[in-house]
């Protein structure tokens, strides 16, 4: 329905709307709006204006390189492209299979980078708007806000992020873009004091990550809006393992449609591009994928945690699947399609990469230190992950020299493209439609984006005080009102 | 009072030190836990003297002191802002003409070149990029040979022609034009005579010449400069150089 107003019939004659960029989520974009003089809404779309040009210039280097070059796409989520790259390289040095110590060190670093990345977006980025209201006043709704009037819970996330960031410290040595994957497996074994200052933590990070769960269900059981902002069907996609149970690090791709019916399943991540495409459209640089026999119109689809617990059998741990089920009763155990329910789904993943971190820190094997193995060289690598974000895609090919000739990425974002085009248009036709825009009406259509954790580049934390500036043009390009909130204010 | 004439040293910095017949200022200097910032030189090889990063001045006079005989009584000046200055001002030049991209570079943490603008204490570079178009050379089983971050010390070139006795490594062209070539007949080191055992592959200060399959493999934070600052390093092995070979 609301695909509808991707593009208006004759936006000539409408004036335009830019909330530009859009705060509180990492990077650069915007949303823009054509109305008409009534304000009826007949055009609403997301644009991505960043050009990163990674895939074209680590062309022409060596594949050693890659893990750490790509990390540097992102400065929340290194870690997710370090090891999708990790794993695309093994593949370039024959390696389908790690030795058990580094595949464990692979699971622990990206748990932490899990738990880092939800604690980040939940506490300090979403939360004042699911504390304080949509439109309740700009200068309380931040993180400086929830600090004043939820001092505990505050403190909770920036400690959660902390842990999760000694976990990735502890495996990587530094906390934001360190060097772990090698190819063929791990440079650095964990040492039994590292382990046991990580361990003596973990008891406290599953607690506050199961409160974590509790309110973020209570406020959206709570809201108004829970039960119809952003709510329409769409496919999902995510790695599940053989068994059906969700995986973060490895696994075969499954896609279901709005029904939970199976679309595919059990995928083999290399060939990913006989699922999935890619289509352009002119107005953003990010692609638009979707499944190729749906086609571009019916096959876009949703990844990162939404589409993970829709999609998935079950958790592996107790607590996390405990909450899973109560997540998926929620929706009368169909799937969930409402855009607010990422954030439940996103505490319990991080209550599920908790709970994961204690279980790796009591395996005896990520103490070893058999750390790489070796193959027969090929020269073409596929490294598919579950980021925090969705589903993330890292596909190279080299020469017989080893540099690299070709690289693709499907970073988790983009996949969630399409998705985030259909919640601005269904809020923007919900809440907007016929009303006198408002900074607190505006704000509905960022919640929408929010909600999804796009990591739209890899550099920017505004945490609610970038500059935003929205004009009201009418048809002759004349500017009749204009709100500006100043990075300084 | 015994002279320092008769003690055979010089002053450096204000401090009394000691040296053997024959010995530069630079290796006395060191020997004696003084830390002169440098590139191109190796102790261990014949010194070249074409960074400039270790000058000094003697008796009012530049002079590199990796090449510069030890005088009795000579009064030298290592430490000072101006030549300091000089240090950081080279070594931005040679960040700025390369294409040097530590945050990814697999030397990294192992590199002289950035080890010494941390220990000058460089924090930006006050020239632009170049960005010069280099080749990178992959073609070689064992070996890359990555131009980018070649800053023309010329070690390779030396260890190949005066130790190897291959003479693999030649500097071409002029000026800021100059560039490392390969002797072979493609020009690549695959149809070159340089081995894995080379000495020459050895030594590059920078991530120029590089063994393929050993990159990354020492994690963070026990990488060479990240154990003890450059300063300290050089000086240490030095000492432990001078050690074994002098006693």
């Amino acid at each position: 329905m609301t695909r509808l107003l991707e593009t208006a019939a004759h936006p000539r004659s409408l004036r335009r709307v830019a909330i530009e960029p859009i705060t509180r989520v990492e990077g650069h974009g915007k949303v823009t709006l054509l109305l008409d003089e009534q304000n009826r809404v007949h055009q609403a779309r997301l644009h991505i204006v960043e050009f990163r040009g990674f895939e074209k210039f680590i062309q022409g280097r060596p594949y050693w390189e890659v893990p750490v070059l790509v990390q540097r796409l992102c400065g929340i989520c290194p870690v997710s492209h370090h090891l999708a790259a990790g794993k695309a390289v093994d593949m370039l040095v024959g390696v389908r299979q790690l030795t058990p110590t580094a595949e464990k060190l692979r699971r622990l670093l990206h748990k932490g980078q899990m738990l880092q990345s939800h604690a980040l977006h939940f506490f300090h980025l979403a939360s004042p708007d699911l504390l304080f209201g949509f439109d309740s006043e700009v200068e309380r709704r931040n993180i400086i806000g929830v600090i004043g009037e939820h001092t505990d819970l505050a403190v909770h996330g920036v400690m959660l992020r902390k842990f999760g960031q000694q976990v990735i410290k502890a495996v990587a040595g530094k906390r934001i873009h360190g060097t772990a994957c090698i190819p063929g497996g791990m440079n650095k074994a964990l040492t039994v004091e590292e382990r046991d200052t990580l361990r003596r933590e973990t008891t406290q990070m599953i607690r506050w990550s199961q409160e974590a769960v509790r309110l973020c269900r209570d406020v959206l059981e709570k809201s108004e809006h829970a039960p119809i902002f952003g709510v329409f069907p769409s496919n999902f996609l995510s790695l599940v393992r053989a068994n059906g149970m969700l995986d973060f690090y490895d696994g075969g791709l499954r896609a279901r449609d709005a029904q939970g019916a199976t679309i595919f399943d059990h995928v083999d991540c290399t060939r990913y591009n006989r699922y999935i495409h890619e289509e352009v459209k002119s107005w953003s640089y990010m692609k638009f994928p979707f499944i190729i026999n749906l086609g571009d119109e019916e096959g876009w689809y949703r990844v990162g945690p939404l589409a993970r617990l829709n999609n998935c059998d079950g958790l592996d741990t107790v607590f996390a699947e405990h909450e899973r089920q109560v997540f998926r009763e929620a929706a009368g155990g169909g799937m969930q399609h409402a855009t607010l329910a990422y954030h439940w789904a996103r505490m319990i993943e991080m209550l599920h990469a908790a709970e994961g971190i204690e279980r790796l820190l009591d395996d005896p094997d990520i103490l070893g230190t058999d750390l790489v193995t070796r193959g027969e060289p090929a020269l073409e690598g596929v490294g598919v992950i579950e980021a925090p974000r969705g589903t993330l895609f890292h596909h190279y090919k080299v020469d017989e020299n080893d540099m690299i000739v070709r690289a693709n990425l499907i970073v988790s974002t983009t996949n969630n493209n399409q998705a985030m085009n259909e919640a601005v248009r269904n809020v923007a036709a919900t809440y907007l439609d016929g009303n006198k825009l408002t900074e607190g009406l505006l704000n509905h259509i960022e919640v929408a984006v929010r909600a999804y954790d796009p990591c739209l580049s890899c550099a920017t934390h505004a945490l609610g005080k970038m500059p935003l500036v929205v004009e009201l043009v009418d048809a002759e390009g004349t500017v009749v009102d204009k709100m500006v909130k100043d990075a300084r204010d | 009072m015994i002279s320092s004439e008769t003690k055979k040293t010089f002053r450096l910095d204000g401090k009394e030190i000691p040296f053997r017949e024959g010995q530069t200022v630079f290796d006395a200097a060191m020997a004696a836990g003084v830390y002169i910032p440098h590139l191109c030189h190796n102790p261990d090889f014949e010194p070249h003297s074409s960074c400039r990063l270790c000058t000094v001045i003697v008796n009012g006079r530049p002079f590199a002191s990796c090449t510069q005989p030890a005088v009795a009584g000579q009064d030298v000046k290592s430490d000072t802002p101006e030549l300091n200055e000089m240090r950081r001002t080279l070594t931005e030049m040679l960040f700025a003409e390369g294409n040097h991209y530590c945050p990814a570079c697999e030397k990294s943490g192992n590199c002289r070149l950035q080890a010494t603008a941390y220990a000058l204490g460089l924090q930006d570079n006050q020239f632009p990029q170049f960005f010069p178009r280099r080749e990178v050379d992959s073609s070689h089983p064992d070996i890359i040979f990555d131009r980018d971050r070649c800053i023309l010390c010329g070690l390779c070139l030396r260890i190949s022609r005066d130790v190897d006795k291959k003479s693999v490594f030649a500097m071409t062209d002029r000026g800021i034009g100059t560039t490392i070539v390969v002797d072979s007949p493609s020009g690549l080191l695959a149809d070159s005579k340089v081995a894995r055992t080379d000495e020459a592959v050895q030594h590059c200060p920078v991530g120029a010449l590089m063994m393929k399959g050993e990159a990354y493999m020492v994690p963070i934070g026990r990488r060479r400069y990240d154990l003890r600052p450059i300063n300290e390093d050089s000086v240490a092995e030095f000492q432990a150089r001078e050690e074994a070979l002098h006693g």
